[in-house]
């Protein structure tokens, strides 16, 4: 955060005129989508509406075609490259988990933390005394955010061995290590229990609250969603059809048609299933 | 997902790797203190028959060449253990840092076109050629061979595994290739003397306290406790940086790119600076093995250049347990003192027990061949490996015959819409 100040008034996130195009398909048509300073924004759509392809434009696995631009805490981001955009603020976890396995949950954080820290070659060998409080401090920031997210008893087991909830939790720990000004989550709640799901609706507020991020959600369980989001996007078949607050979402009837009428209707959109490719 | 904290106690950062931090350089010590004291003091007077066996099984040289060997693999374990990054042209290391030795330590000097000495040990006639200093020339070998990773890497490392793997093949031919053509024929002037090589290289210069005087003489050729010292203290200093760095920010971004190179890259680690940075400090380890090798030659020729050493060397990674510098030292110093002297010794011993006449050592590779089928098949994890990857390995196969029991529970457990979890 102190190293990515942002700019007062900005938007933590704006991306203007964003399409996709695999081939002849336009899997994304010219979206633009906001997310305001410390804000809770959802993106939703039925499968294949283009979500996924629109987050990895943001992250910038796929480059914005057509003009499309992206900014970061009003700096232009396009076309960087992804750990550039990344250590710029804009943190992501994944929809199928992806973890560095082998590693502890306190090493998988520390990862994320590489671009904010700067020890070289030569220090790391000689173990130089600057590097070593560099060290410490990584280690105990990695901790803060291991036990900020529930698994601070977890810090030195294998990230493969936690569990499945566990392993949602170090993701958005690592996630947070970068410090960003926007974290995105991709299907958070995918796999856990309603129980869970309800959890995780105060567990992002308490995201947003205390580590001071904006968070943008894509997500399916419309119960999570219309809870926790100040405001949604709704996509279908790569164009924006909806965007506002959950009840305006909910009604309207583009928004409707899309869900084949059943919107608010949990037992027919929360399940997804190998959607979109690139995640 | 929220609940406040409980106020379990921080579990202890397991102490483990940083004990053996400590221990590490002690064991190393006493080991060469032993062969030093061994080869140097005790064995000149035993009994005719025993210094003969030891001499025939174990000579010190091939120790040496063994150490040789486990530098050039260490530093390939950095490219390939820790990073993940299969690299079979690593040969070209090797080749870079004997001929750079070879250009500064020798009358050869481009064809007597240059010469100068800075703090060199030059043999009593010579008036050409370049002598350096031991001192720079490991400088200046190890820069040669990191600019030449980077210049090998920074076109290629943008592929992915298998285009990486072939494209460091071809530079493993390449520059092989060069330095066995390099003379007017080949190159239009004279780099690398082709296929007569460059020779003689050097004696190292040494410091001896004889009796209270402090004498400076130049090291034997046949003084191969000598270099065993040298030798033994650069394998020491590469098993150092190895473990030091892996523990760093350097090696965590490297690890992580060996688990999964997209997510590393969305949490920051750039990719290409990071494999560069693996690429150039493996590079290093290969040519400091590289003046190694030279100074134990003595001369620096191209045949010992081939494939063959690239894939030995990998080899010794693979089978020693890829990414654990003590598994690759214990493969490295292994398959080289087979290939050396085991595989003759006991072809010897055969032929003389049973009256055949069999040429062993022409079998190695056949040998080598089979014994890697078997570790793949039974330990494909090395002899000695990385704690993370035997995990990985031994609870695959126990998944294999038993399901896997935990995983599964987990997600019964948390899973209530189903097909999310993969």
């Amino acid at each position: 955060m102190s190293e990515n100040p942002t700019t007062v008034g900005q938007p933590a996130l704006q991306a203007d005129d964003i399409s996709v195009i695999f081939g002849g398909l336009v899997a994304v048509n010219k979206v633009s989508f906001t997310v305001p300073e410390q804000s809770i924004v959802s993106l939703i759509g039925p499968n294949g509406a283009g979500k996924t392809t629109f987050f990895n434009v943001l992250t910038g696995l796929y480059p914005a075609e057509r003009g499309g631009q992206v900014a970061l805490g009003g700096r232009d981001v396009t076309g960087l490259a992804p750990h550039k955009i990344a250590s710029l603020g804009l943190a992501r976890t994944f929809q199928n988990i992806r973890l560095f396995n082998l590693m502890t949950a306190e090493e998988n954080v520390k990862v994320a933390m590489h671009s904010h820290l700067k020890a070289g070659v030569f220090g790391t060998v000689i173990r130089a005394p600057w590097q070593r409080r560099e060290e410490r401090e990584a280690h105990d920031f990695a901790l803060e955010l291991l036990k900020f997210v529930g698994i601070g008893k977890s810090a030195y087991e294998y990230a493969r061995n936690l569990s499945y909830g566990d392993q949602r939790r170090l993701e958005v720990a690592r996630a947070l290590a970068l410090k960003p000004k926007v974290l995105l989550l991709d299907e958070p709640t995918a796999g856990m229990n309603p129980r869970e799901s309800a959890e995780f609706v105060d567990f992002v507020h308490r995201v947003r609250d205390e580590r001071k991020v904006s968070v943008l959600l894509i997500e399916h369980d419309m119960s999570v969603v219309m809870r926790v989001s100040e405001r949604i996007t709704v996509l279908d078949r790569g164009e924006k059809i909806a965007e506002g607050t959950a009840d305006e979402v909910r009604t309207n009837p583009r928004v409707v048609e899309a869900y084949l009428g059943s919107a608010a209707n949990d037992n027919h959109v929360t399940i997804d299933d190998g959607e979109e490719a690139g995640s | 997902m929220s609940q406040p904290t409980i106020a379990v106690p921080t579990p202890k950062r397991p102490q483990g790797v940083d004990r053996t931090q400590l221990r590490w350089p002690l064991g190393f010590t006493v080991a060469a203190v032993v062969v030093v004291v061994f080869y140097g003091f005790i064995l000149p007077f035993l009994v005719p028959g025993v210094r003969g066996w030891v001499q025939d099984w174990l000579p010190i040289s091939e120790i040496n060449v063994a150490l040789i060997w486990a530098m050039s693999a260490l530093g390939l374990n950095i490219v390939v253990g820790y990073a993940g990054l299969l690299d079979l042209g690593y040969v070209a290391f090797w080749a870079l840092g004997g001929y750079t030795t070879a250009w500064l330590m020798s009358d050869f000097g481009f064809g007597g076109k240059v010469n100068f000495n800075i703090f060199g040990s030059p043999g009593a006639a010579s008036t050409t050629g370049i002598h350096l200093n031991l001192v720079l020339v490991f400088l200046a070998a190890a820069g040669v061979c990191a600019l030449f990773g980077v210049i090998i890497g920074a076109p290629t490392l943008r592929l992915r595994s298998d285009y990486l793997a072939l494209v460091t093949l071809g530079f493993g031919e390449i520059i092989p290739q060069i330095f066995r053509n390099g003379d007017e024929d080949g190159l239009g002037f004279n780099l690398t003397n082709a296929t007569l090589g460059i020779g003689p290289i050097d004696s190292m210069t040494f410091v001896r306290i004889n009796r209270g005087d402090v004498v400076v003489g130049k090291l034997n050729v046949f003084d191969h406790v000598g270099r065993f010292i040298l030798f033994s203290l650069l394998t020491a200093l590469i098993i150092f940086v190895s473990l030091r760095l892996r523990q760093g920010r350097l090696g965590r971004a490297w690890l992580a790119i060996r688990e999964d190179e997209l997510a590393a890259s969305a949490m920051g680690v750039p990719l290409m600076r990071a494999k560069l940075a693996a690429y150039a400090v493996g590079a290093i380890a290969g040519g400091i093995g590289g003046v190694a090798y030279a100074l134990h030659l003595g001369r620096m020729l191209p045949d010992p250049f081939t494939f063959a050493v690239s894939i030995t060397l990998l080899a010794m990674v693979v089978l020693g347990g890829m990414g654990n510098v003590w598994g690759v030292l214990l493969g490295a110093l292994m398959i080289s003192w087979f290939n050396s002297t085991g595989l003759p010794q006991i072809g010897d011993s055969f032929n003389s027990a049973f009256g055949t006449n069999v040429n062993f050592p022409s079998f190695n590779f056949l040998i080598f061949g089979g014994v890697l089928v078997l570790m793949m098949l039974f330990r494909r994890e090395g002899l000695l490996p990385e704690s993370r990857t035997r995990l990985v390995l031994h609870e695959g196969e126990a998944g294999d015959t038993q399901a896997e029991e935990p995983e599964q529970e987990l997600v019964d457990e948390t899973t209530v819409k189903s097909g999310d979890v993969k």
